[in-house]
């Protein structure tokens, strides 16, 4: 490989992570909210796809893209709420209601996306951080699209305020010791019940930007598994908002390394660069489920890591 | 660990009680009676559904039952889908009863049904037996389904991998390896439509059962059933399994190897789906290609969470949802539905199903009086 193909390689790569990362960010964090509450939500993936086709539908028809995101993070919320109201139901079990939902959210969506596959959306802009380089190579990867700053403001804000607020204290005890939540008088369903449906509402946002940003379609094969990879980031980032953001960089380029390698003119092992993503979560997940570091920071109440 | 595994009904009372069979029978019906009403208020929320759209659940139901069960070629089309349904519940019943939820049967089957694809075309060229060909189509389908399954198994318990997220993620590893391989060195270029491996050819093909159209697969899935049913409630590897799914740590405490029945468990349950996949080659498509993942693993969840991961209760519920998936087609064209109508409803089925897991133990009339001191 010559040196100019591997700038373009590089510049794909950071390109890729600015671009790709944003849904992996949003399901992250909403997961890392749940997670913190001491439930899971492995239905995220629905929610993805509905949020995805929500946004896409109410920005056609209402001409607007940011009622789009909106639309699609209350499609979302509606989602978690339903995961968050049938897991307070005694003997029902966090991960099964998380696989039933991702089939319903993805079924729900189809039902409801297929006249929406055709016609073309208004989409969220964007704006270059390179523009003034003046070099159009660089200009074009360091696109940034505005759900990004959101996104990394979103977690900048949960990091501060799990640490310094009341709120973020009663989230995480409730997390850590349901019955330590109930001795203070905290009442530990509702807590996970508002924390899963703000984590749909997030992963919701994420679904928009699928469909109005990049790839900027709404179709069936839009979400293949990214809302599913997100949930293992969370376990990977061990619960912070702020390393659910640097995984979600991290697996915007792995998930660009496929097309990089494309523009170069390597098209060889196309499908095998495709499954990058999926190969890295599970050695991730391999890495980080046995260490320490993690055992010492899951919350304590979290039935996925038992 | 988690505790959707359900100790079966009969191994809940001792057997030596007189009036016996009448406890048994009020037990076990809970299990039937709680998962009939899930279905029935299912039934009802998607005919509310259908009204709001303006459609009439009447007609909805009749088509259901035109396509899927009224004639015996819409039988026989069903008792055809059921076959790989039985085979990818199986894959996560059987895990299920040992405490892990398994969702990756639609990667093996892929895997399965390419494999075995793969192992015919030198057999083929060869002029080996057809017989030989299967049976050895068939040995490396289950093989490669229990290798991929068994390492999301011995991960979980080497590693603490969450085992529901990595088969997801094995599922979709799998299907890349499939496109990698048929849209690359295996591809067949005689054959310029849709990119798939060389066909095996109608000699090799895998036969009817006599006097049917339905192929051999059913009766594998039967027979398949049958047998874990009696591994899981009639010997002594099933009795460790389910103390290991019960309790692990009390399985432990007694020396049960838990750590080895995770992985036999797992890989028995891939080499189910890989099974599901090779009668999907040798006698449905032929050939592999994209279409081996049609969602067969998917649905088999919902068939073995509705049949409490029993393996015999397996066998009626994935006939009904074979007919539902076969009645699919015709609904959506004569309803003017979007074709995600069978994929919806399967979805409200599970979320309903779930809910309803709360009901055990409410209902007064399955409970024995004098036996709860027992259980």
């Amino acid at each position: 490989m010559s040196q100019s193909a591997f700038i373009i390689v590089v510049l794909a790569l950071i390109g890729g992570a600015l671009r790709v990362s944003t849904p992996f960010m949003f399901v992250a964090l909403g997961e890392c909210l749940t997670e913190k509450s001491g439930r899971v939500n492995l239905g995220l993936e629905g929610t993805l796809v509905l949020g995805a086709m929500s946004g896409y539908a109410i920005s056609y028809h209402s001409g607007s893209p940011w009622l789009g995101v909106l639309g699609a993070g209350c499609a979302g919320s509606v989602l978690g709420a339903m995961h968050g109201y049938i897991c307070k139901l005694p003997r029902v079990n966090d991960i099964a209601v998380g696989i039933a939902m991702m089939l319903f959210g993805t079924g729900v969506a189809f039902f409801f996306g297929k006249p929406y596959i055709q016609p073309s959306a208004p989409r969220l802009g964007s704006f270059s951080l390179g523009a003034w380089t003046g070099n159009q190579e660089i200009a074009t990867a360091l696109q940034i699209n505005p759900l990004l700053i959101v996104g990394i403001v979103v977690a900048l804000v949960m990091a501060w305020a799990f640490a310094n607020t009341k709120w973020g204290l009663i989230v995480r005890m409730t997390g850590d010791s349901a019955a330590s939540a109930r001795a203070m008088g905290v009442s530990v369903d509702l807590v996970r019940f508002l924390c899963t449906t703000a984590g749909g509402f997030l992963a919701g946002i994420g679904g928009a930007f699928l469909s109005l940003y990049y790839p900027g379609s709404w179709n069936q094969g839009l979400s293949s598994g990214q809302g599913l990879m997100a949930v293992a980031l969370v376990i990977f980032a061990r619960w912070s908002p702020i390393r659910c953001v640097i995984a979600a960089l991290l697996f915007g380029a792995a998930g660009a390394i496929g097309p990089a390698l494309q523009s170069v003119g390597i098209t060889q092992g196309y499908y095998f660069f495709n499954a990058a993503p999926y190969i890295l979560t599970l050695f991730i997940m391999i890495a980080s489920a046995g260490s320490k570091r993690a055992a010492r920071d899951v919350p304590g109440e979290l039935s996925i890591t038992k | 660990m988690t505790d959707i595994a359900e100790p079966l009904p009969t191994v809940a009372i001792p057997s030596s009680q007189s009036g016996d069979l009448s406890v048994r029978i009020r037990r076990g019906a809970e299990y039937v009676v709680i998962p009939l009403l899930a279905l029935g208020i299912t039934a009802f929320l998607f005919s509310l559904f259908l009204l709001a759209l303006g459609k009439s659940p009447i007609q909805f139901f009749e088509l259901v039952e035109r396509g899927g069960f009224g004639t015996a070629f819409s039988l026989q089309n069903t008792l055809q889908r059921s076959s790989p349904l039985i085979l990818t519940a199986l894959c996560v019943a059987l895990p299920a009863r040992i405490g892990l939820v398994i969702i990756g049967g639609e990667g093996a089957l892929v895997l399965g049904g390419f494999a075995s694809a793969v192992v015919a075309i030198p057999l083929v060229l060869g002029k080996v037996s057809p017989l030989l060909t299967l049976c050895i189509m068939a040995s490396a389908g289950m093989l490669i389904g229990a290798f991929w399954i068994g390492i999301v198994g011995y991960l979980r318990y080497a590693r603490g991998v969450n085992e529901t997220i990595s088969s997801l993620l094995m599922t979709y590893i799998g299907i890349a390896i499939m496109n990698f391989f048929v849209e690359g060195s295996l591809r067949d270029l005689t054959n310029p439509n849709k990119p798939s491996t060389m066909p095996i050819g109608d000699a090799y093909m895998v036969g009817q059962i006599p006097g049917t159209d339905v192929h051999w697969g059913l009766i594998a899935g039967i027979v398949l059933s049958v047998l874990l049913y009696i591994l899981l409630s009639r010997t002594t590897f099933g009795f460790a399994v389910r103390v290991a799914g019960g309790n692990p740590r009390a399985a432990l405490a007694q020396g049960l190897p838990v750590g080895k029945l995770i992985i036999i468990c797992c890989a028995i349950a891939g080499a189910c789906a890989g099974l599901a996949g090779f009668f999907e080659v040798a006698a449905i498509q032929g050939r592999a290609n994209a279409s081996l993942a049609a969602g067969y693993g998917y649905t088999g969840i919902l068939v073995s969470f509705l049949a409490r991961h029993n393996p015999l209760a397996i066998i009626p519920v994935a006939i009904l949802f074979g007919g539902i998936v076969a009645s699919g087609g015709l609904v959506e064209r004569r309803m003017d539905l979007p074709d995600a109508t069978v994929l919806l409803l399967q979805g409200l089925t599970f979320v309903v199903l779930l809910m309803s897991e709360t009901l055990y133990g409410r209902f007064k009339i399955f409970q024995v009086r004098g036996a709860a001191d027992r259980t």
